[in-house]
């Protein structure tokens, strides 16, 4: 890789133990991708939960803080994905103490060394959205496929460490989605019927996402119909980036760059009984619902006030678990709004700042005897069976009249 | 005695010598893996029940989320990981666990890896030169 006079200097060591351990964490990645060089940065948004992290990562935390400040110091704005943790709630939901002690002790040295921590998998929601053009280093699948396909910046995925490394670097490897010619599509899909709600567009996503071969795909699509939302187009991403490790996508007429991205030819396409089909795949062992999980992506406003409205006056079943989870400025908004109350009045609980399947969700399963799970997010049901729950896939409104009902409703 | 020699592009991590595990499927330490018992847990993964720790993983492509980065490292500091990873397509998330891991890694492979190998075959794997060596 070519690398400037600074850049080596870092290398060297000449700027501290923790910007050459970066630069070389970021030359050994670049070199494996045939990068030419490094590219600036503007933001990086990090993902570090304990159940990820581990003591391993924390202990490797804590031994940077000890580093003199000036070398490790962050070079531009670091946010933080969701905890593993709301500690307001934690005693309701029987977390293991020394699972809850790796989460403070990873919180509080993330917030000492300059991480920002706005605990959300939404930033571009909720934080400070990136624009056209403009090169990050994003650590959350769904945050980079919404970044590089609905706003047109230019991210690769970027695990902990990495975003780390571009943290304290302020430069990232330049290959993959930094560069003008990985971002053309790769294949070409389109929609037989319109999606009905939220979870139509991340079943959309997950049945693209399942037919790509590898990272470097970029799936170009054609949908008839008004432009979707942000919200429609975060399920869909998610759901794509889970089932594909796909970082990138067009949508026609409606994405900033898909005109660059074109593909023609013919489309792959997904119809209803796709759809149908993809829901009938999930087939728990028993009809009663343990917990009931809004979560991955975190509740837009808007999606807290819908199920606000639909839980209105309602009261969830005494066997059903119900969590929902929005980022911390989300719940500010909510708390004020009036929302917030609305969904608890219900025993729904609203947790601020995590994510279900980051929360220790194996030991929180045994704990409180979770298996037959139900959710809206397609990304949360391809996740969350390898902790041993049995998933169950429906809309918002299906996903509350499940709860109340304490059983699956079809 | 080598007996075969497959090349993937230049990869991270030191030489290991070990015994494969392969399977046509693809890969994520949180989606695919209990982590505390090290066998894999998806049910719907080919190698569902099997024991990862130590043997060089053989699968096809990445997938998932990002948390695989953190992972690695953990993995292998309580002693429950794999010995490296042979993958047909690794994506930044396998490179920057690899690195920060020092565990071994090698992808891009001229035809399919998880068809040139079979479990049980012991490997020299090189990253430094992408190079997989079948001694048996």
């Amino acid at each position: 890789m070519r690398l400037s006079d600074e850049e080596r200097a870092m290398r060297d060591g000449a700027h501290g133990e923790a910007r050459r351990w970066a630069i070389e964490q970021q030359i050994a990645v670049g070199e494996f991708f045939d990068a030419e060089d490094l590219v600036a940065i503007t933001q990086v948004h990090i993902h570090a939960d304990a159940e990820a992290v581990g003591v391993a990562g924390i202990e490797f935390l804590e031994k940077m803080l000890e580093e003199p400040a000036e070398g490790r110091r962050f070079a531009v704005p670091v946010v933080s994905d969701p905890r593993g943790a709301d500690f307001r709630r934690a005693s309701e939901l029987n977390y293991d103490q020394g699972l809850l002690a790796n989460e403070a002790r990873l919180r509080d040295v993330l917030a000492a060394l300059g991480v920002l921590m706005t605990d959300t998998c939404i930033v571009y929601q909720c934080v400070l959205p990136p624009v056209r053009g403009e090169h990050i280093a994003f650590g959350d699948t769904g945050s980079v496929i919404y970044s590089n396909s609905v706003c047109g910046a230019r991210s690769n995925y970027e695990g902990g460490p990495a975003a780390l490394a571009a943290a304290i670097t302020g430069r990232t490897p330049r290959y993959g989605f930094h560069l003008s010619e990985r971002r053309r599509g790769t294949c070409r899909y389109g929609f037989a019927d319109p999606p009905r709600h939220l979870t139509d567009w991340g079943a959309i996503g997950a049945l693209i996402g399942r037919q790509q071969g590898s990272y470097w795909e970029v799936p170009y699509i054609v949908a008839d119909g008004p432009a979707p939302s942000s919200d429609a187009l975060k399920h869909m991403g998610a759901a794509m980036a889970s089932y594909g490790s796909t970082a990138m996508y067009h949508l026609e007429g409606v994405t900033p760059e898909w005109r660059e991205g074109a593909l023609e030819g013919d489309a792959v396409t997904i119809g209803r009984a796709d759809i149908e089909a993809f829901y009938a795949s999930f087939a728990p062992s028993r009809e009663e619902l343990d917990v009931v999980v809004f979560a991955a992506p975190q509740l837009s406003l808007y999606e807290m006030q819908q199920l606000a409205g639909l839980l209105e006056g309602r009261r969830v079943s005494g066997n059903t678990a119900v969590l929902v989870a929005v980022p911390p400025e989300t719940k500010s908004g909510c708390d004020r709004l009036g929302l917030t109350a609305m969904i608890e009045a219900s025993g729904a609980m609203v947790l601020e700042g995590v994510c279900f399947y980051q929360m220790h969700a194996r030991e929180l399963g045994e704990a409180n005897g979770w298996r037959v799970l139900m959710s809206n997010s397609t990304k949360l049901v391809n996740i969350i069976s390898g902790y041993g729950y049995e998933p169950v896939l429906a809309s918002m409104r299906q996903c509350v009249e499940s709860a109340v009902a304490g059983r699956i409703v079809r | 005695m080598s007996v075969q020699c497959l090349t993937g592009h230049p990869g991270i991590g030191p030489a290991v010598t070990g015994t494969a595990l392969v399977a046509a499927d693809n890969f994520s330490a949180r989606y695919d893996l209990d982590r505390i018992r090290g066998v894999f847990s998806r049910p719907s993964h080919k190698l569902f029940g099997e024991s990862y720790v130590d043997r060089i993983l053989v699968l096809n492509a990445a997938k998932g989320g990002v948390a695989t980065a953190w992972m690695l490292k953990e993995m292998r500091e309580r002693r429950l990981a794999p010995l490296a990873l042979l993958l047909n397509f690794a994506n930044p998330i396998m490179a920057q666990a690899a690195a920060f891991a020092e565990m071994p890694l090698i992808d891009r492979f001229e035809g399919d890896v998880t068809a040139a190998l079979k479990s049980g075959d012991r490997l020299e794997i090189v990253p430094s030169t992408g190079e997989v060596r079948v001694l048996a």
